[in-house]
């Protein structure tokens, strides 16, 4: 019985490439460069060679967002849905974000091999979120 | 070749119904009956610690880890059992020779080197880097650049595990030790000795590194030969147990080759299953195993070549690589395509696969890999492009 739980987690899982997931790899959001950002942080997985760059606009909240970067589908739709899902948001909304959110955003559970290129994008505003506080107090 | 499909339990296993279509041997080979069965008869039959009983189980126990020494010895064609020594892996057989290297000697290497034959060297050593010529191979008059009086070692792979390249290891050492006589030679064998025969005199290399679970045998062993007078020159890599003659409080004098350089209890089990593994490749043929592999390699080559996107890296024609392909397909990442071809129980490995150097110089971030062994069959091939083909176009 123990043994099927287990081997659950490695069932084929088409979801993972669902035709969301799909559209924002091939149409990526608010993907290039912003004017003048506040941060810009960087992130890359070398195993796989995802890359990942944000730059944000800041006062107070989120005002403007661009990624851009190359890697998998997987990273790279993550990236584009977060920038969407964080524009508004204040740095107290974004440090509560966790590897849950993104899996809810994907709409899909992640396999253990795949978290990393998932949650790189994460990594990287929050990486951006400690900058901010450095810079802005 | 005879089919070998039915002594790799492996082979037999369905996952969601569909079978397993292992294409991922250049990182670890499936293990037959033969080999399992070997070493749980050690762990059944005369499970004891080895070099020290007096008594029946433990004597059959060293017997049977020698015996494994001296088939592994005649397997590559070396002159005594004693110049093999066992490691854990050919990672660790690499680091047991670059630990005499000071910072101030001058190292030569490849581009196209796993990681286990390049950041040693980097960290002891003074490395210069061989790059690639024409057609992804090594030119060999670039060793007359290379190679300086100065020079203590070139670190070589015998077969790129990325590029499948086959080094002429024969003539390098030969030009090698034209320019500079006291230039060693160390070979990366890891991706050659399970597939192809290897004579290492008739290379007139100075150390071989490889691993067995390459090569059919258990994880966890690995293999270094060196030369005789090289080896007794050498100091011992670990010190412990089982390395030493006699230990006084004030002194140590260290045991006889091959055991001065395997301090502690060995992988006894691992040991006495690679010799299984030997045997079975030898019963094969490695004529046989590398025919074979070619006959795949150029079957799997022309296929992937009509894949619209696909871009191949390595030699070109299947007889100057070994059983491995590496590529990449056009606005599809690697790990995207390893991922769906999973869906389907095609295994195969995305990445840099251990040579971020050889990465970076061809200017990808990674590369899918497929490679090949004795089990291979033209339908894995099939399976292999008929996933690609689905990927292209759920991407295109």
């Amino acid at each position: 019985m123990w043994g099927w739980r287990r081997l659950e987690k490695f069932l084929p899982n088409m979801d993972l490439y669902r035709d969301s997931i799909l559209d924002h790899y091939k149409h990526p959001r608010n993907f290039g460069h912003l004017d003048k950002p506040d941060v810009v942080t960087e992130e890359g997985n070398v195993t796989c060679g995802d890359r990942v760059v944000m730059e944000i606009k800041y006062k107070g909240k989120i005002e403007d967002i661009r990624f851009n970067g190359d890697g998998c589908a997987i990273s790279q739709a993550s990236a584009s849905m977060l920038t969407e899902k964080v524009k508004g948001m204040n740095k107290k909304q974004m440090r509560k974000l966790s590897r849950i959110d993104i899996e809810n955003m994907l709409g899909t559970t992640l396999t253990p091999s795949r978290v990393k290129c998932a949650t790189l994008p994460l990594e990287v505003l929050q990486k951006a979120m400690v900058s901010l506080n450095e810079n802005y107090g | 070749m005879k089919d070998v499909r039915s002594d790799f339990p492996q082979l037999k296993r369905k996952i969601n119904g569909k079978r397993l279509v292992y294409l991922d041997s250049s990182a670890t080979s499936l293990k037959p009956r033969q080999v399992i069965e070997k070493e749980q008869e050690y762990y059944t039959q005369y499970c004891a610690n080895v070099f020290r009983g007096i008594y029946k189980t433990s004597e059959e126990a060293t017997e049977e880890f020698e015996n494994a020494r001296t088939k592994v010895a005649a397997f590559i064609g070396a002159k005594e059992s004693a110049e093999v020594i066992f490691t854990r892996n050919t990672s660790e057989s690499i680091n047991l020779v670059a630990q005499a290297m000071k910072k101030t000697d001058e190292v030569v290497t490849t581009i196209m080197e796993h990681h286990s034959n390049f950041v040693p060297w980097q960290q002891l050593a003074e490395l210069k880097v061989w790059k690639l010529g024409e057609d992804r191979r090594l030119d060999l008059r670039e060793l007359d650049r290379l190679v300086t009086p100065k020079t203590k070692l070139l670190a070589i792979t015998a077969v790129s595990n990325v590029l499948g390249t086959i080094s002429p290891i024969r003539n390098i050492c030969h030009i090698v030790k034209k320019i500079n006589p006291h230039c060693l030679v160390l070979v990366d064998a890891a991706q050659a000795v399970p597939h192809m025969k290897i004579n290492i005199e008739d290379w007139k290399a100075d150390f071989v590194a490889f691993s067995s679970h390459k090569m059919l045998g258990p994880t966890g062993v690995g293999v270094l030969w060196g030369r005789r007078e090289l080896l007794e020159e050498l100091s011992p890599y670990q010190y412990g147990g089982e390395m030493i003659k006699e230990v006084h409080v004030d002194k140590t004098i260290f045991a006889d080759l091959p055991h001065k350089f395997e301090a502690g209890t060995p992988h006894i089990a691992g040991v006495i299953g690679l010799g299984a593994a030997v045997d079975y490749l030898q019963a094969l043929g490695m004529d046989a195993i590398r025919k074979h592999e070619i006959e795949i390699t150029r079957y799997a080559l022309k296929a992937l070549a009509n894949i619209k996107g696909i871009s191949i890296y390595g030699p070109h024609d299947a007889q100057d690589r070994g059983g491995v392909i590496a590529f990449t397909m056009k606005d599809t990442h690697a790990h995207d395509i390893a991922q769906l071809l999973d869906e389907n129980n095609v295994c195969i490995r995305a990445g840099h696969h251990c040579a971020m150097p050889l990465h970076e110089y061809l200017h990808i971030p990674a590369t899918a890999r497929a490679s090949f062994y004795i089990y291979t069959t033209k339908e894995d091939v099939d399976a292999l492009i008929v996933g690609l083909e689905k990927i292209r176009k759920i991407f295109a």
